[in-house]
């Protein structure tokens, strides 16, 4: 023991301990980016993942999305298990795309880009279908595109209303034309349960743009946007770096799509439960 | 040579027909001293004959980006050339009546063959004047609408559509957000996936990501053979994965966007092929072999009922990427997940479990 003792007291130089400090446990605070506010984690978690200074929506995954809003325990997953067969065997520099499946599904709560199955909202069942952005920037593959079309079929059988939460960057590059057609893939699925007369509720959340913005999201027959979201079909940086202009203030934010007419109204995210089951009353379903 | 290049304008090389370019030019200096039959003809023929050589063993394993230059080839023919030289008796239509008229995407009443059929092509204009018009072949909304429109004009007539695609993109600028670039896509796939008449796509020049599938949803998806078509441009795609453009013929190898590859991914029905040295060196070739594949094609097309033909179209959208591998495939321990139904089975399978301990 002794040794050990004076080892220690050795290593320790000019009197400071080399033994790991105390520290703050990690994220456990956070800094708001719309009011650059100090917030203390749990409480944004507790309140729905909005600031609740400055109501800023906070990115959320699949899964903590569906908790939010499926009533507890409800959701039951369709093609949890699916993966991209990665058709192009896409490589870059010494890295692989399907190496990026394998380690982004590391929690195993989350491996694709979206989760959809059958649930339950105030009591009303939907196909409930949201999207991951932590995978991949939520882009839309093979797997999305198939996840989406069984959703909409099992919809079309059992004569459900869709849910759809938007988030995503676009189509996913790593599988090319294959993820490309995915957007003509999913909007033939949505043109046969339109006529089915099936609801299809499209809820569009910070981000959703590009070839995602460009099929199934925007062909909702009711879309809410969730305040401040960026939404459009090329990204702001893309434009800016194109047209060489300042863009405006507020550009492709829900607010500015409202304005332009292009969704039907901004929920906020406390509301969305009770305002999509209202919908779904008001339709018939 | 002459009748090869079709017209009298010098036509600019690309950077790997260095050697043809020297032939050429030494071609010409044996013309200019004397003509073909003159005392150096035969040194001429020499010459020609193996400038078809060098263009056959170059065009025959053309990489993917040198395949992306040809398809950006400034003399390559675009759709006013189809418009002049595939159809007959044709009659432009203008207008989305909503905001304006697009000159990125033409849309006309045409007869090709025997057919009479509806034209909506993308066109990128031949000079600078044209090209600004044109707004360099980038639609922006109004043309999606003006498409759209036309279409179903079409199908309420049961004109056949013809589709020519050949843009680098949508137009990514203020004024197509705001007028909503992505609805008048988004609507366009979906209207077309259910038109109810028969509809031919072809790729015939550059196919630019959700630009070009605005307008390639149908029948048939055809690309002539040095044609491309991606999800996103080789430069757009090398800023993302390497932070710099210049790696865009890498980019353009992991894509796969040649016709040939993505007629082994089972994307696009056909490849047109394309006279010896590209299209730009002989466009009345080129738009004879696509006017044979359209023909025969609607002609196909026309005979079936159009209820199978819808079914038949949505079976192929449907089928791409249907083939997804079970994540165990890719990982062999898979976490648990959080369906209600596994837990559900979990906890009667726990309550049983502990009923036959209490017994």
């Amino acid at each position: 023991m002794k040794p050990m003792a004076k080892d220690k007291k050795k290593k320790g130089w000019n009197g400071f301990s080399l033994r790991p400090r105390k520290e703050m446990p990690e994220g456990l605070w956070l800094a708001c980016p719309g009011c650059k506010e100090m917030l203390f984690r749990k409480t944004m978690e507790e309140n729905l993942h909005v600031c609740p200074e400055c109501d800023y929506h906070f990115r959320i995954d699949g899964p903590t999305r569906i908790a939010q809003l499926a009533d507890e325990g409800s959701f039951e997953e369709l093609g949890a298990d699916l993966a991209s067969s990665d058709p192009l065997k896409f490589t870059w520099g010494d890295e692989k795309y399907q190496d990026r499946i394998r380690v982004n599904n590391g929690d195993g709560r989350s491996h694709e880009a979206m989760l959809a199955g059958k649930a339950f909202i105030k009591g009303r069942p939907v196909m409930l279908a949201a999207m991951n952005f932590g995978f991949l920037g939520g882009s839309m593959g093979m797997v999305v595109g198939e996840k989406f079309c069984r959703a909409v079929e099992r919809a079309v059988d059992e004569k459900l209303p869709l849910v759809v939460v938007s988030c995503s960057g676009g189509a996913r590059m790593h599988e090319g034309v294959v993820a490309l057609q995915q957007m003509a893939k999913t909007s033939a699925a949505l043109a046969r349960f339109d006529q089915a007369g099936g609801l299809y509720i499209s809820v569009l959340t910070d981000p959703t743009t590009g070839g995602v913005a460009a099929s199934f999201s925007m062909l909702g027959d009711v879309i809410m946007a969730e305040p401040g979201a960026l939404i459009g079909f090329t990204g702001p940086r893309v434009i800016q770096q194109t047209i060489k202009i300042e863009l405006p203030e507020g550009f492709q934010r829900a607010e500015f799509l409202l304005e332009h007419g292009f969704i039907d109204m901004i929920v906020h995210r406390k509301d969305l439960r009770s305002e999509i089951s209202r919908l779904i009353d008001y339709c018939g379903h | 040579m002459k009748s090869r290049q079709g017209t009298s304008q010098p036509l600019q090389y690309l950077p790997f027909e260095e050697e043809v370019a020297r032939i050429d030019q030494l071609i010409a200096q044996q013309g200019n001293e004397d003509s073909l039959h003159g005392k150096n003809a035969s040194k001429i023929r020499q010459l020609q004959v193996r400038q078809t050589e060098l263009l056959q063993k170059i065009y025959s394993n053309l990489s993917p980006w040198q395949t992306v230059q040809v398809a950006r080839h400034p003399r390559r023919p675009i759709l006013n050339d189809y418009l002049s030289l595939m159809f007959k008796d044709v009659h432009p239509l203008h207008g989305d009546r909503c905001f304006g008229d697009d000159k990125a995407i033409t849309t006309a009443l045409g007869q090709i063959g025997r057919h009479k059929v509806m034209i909506v092509g993308q066109n990128k204009g031949r000079d600078i004047k044209e090209k600004i018009a044109c707004n360099f072949g980038c639609p922006n909304p109004e043309g999606y609408r003006k498409a759209l429109l036309k279409m179903k004009f079409a199908e309420k007539f049961g004109l056949p559509i013809v589709t020519l695609i050949d843009t680098p993109g949508a137009y990514p600028g203020i004024g197509a957000e705001e007028r909503g670039q992505a609805q008048a896509i988004a609507v366009n796939l979906m209207e077309m996936s259910r038109l109810r008449v028969p509809i031919v796509c072809i790729v015939i020049g550059e196919g630019g990501s959700g630009g070009a599938l605005g307008i390639g949803v149908g029948d048939r998806l055809a690309m002539l053979e040095f044609a491309y078509y991606s999800v996103i441009s080789p430069e757009g795609c090398a800023a993302i994965l390497w932070h710099d453009g210049t790696q865009a013929p890498r980019a353009a190898d992991a894509l796969k966007l040649t016709a040939k590859e993505l007629m082994q991914l089972g994307v696009i029905d056909a490849v047109i092929p394309e006279p010896l040295g590209g299209a730009h060196r002989n466009q009345h070739d080129t738009i004879y072999n696509v006017e044979q594949y359209i023909v025969r094609t609607l002609h196909q097309l026309k005979r079936k009922s159009i209820d199978e033909l819808l079914e038949a179209r949505y079976r192929k959208l449907r089928s791409i990427g249907e083939k997804c591998l079970n994540l165990a495939e890719i990982q062999p321990q898979i976490p648990e997940r959080l369906s209600a139904k596994v837990q559900i089975e979990k906890a009667v399978q726990e309550a049983a479990e502990a009923k036959i301990e209490v017994q």
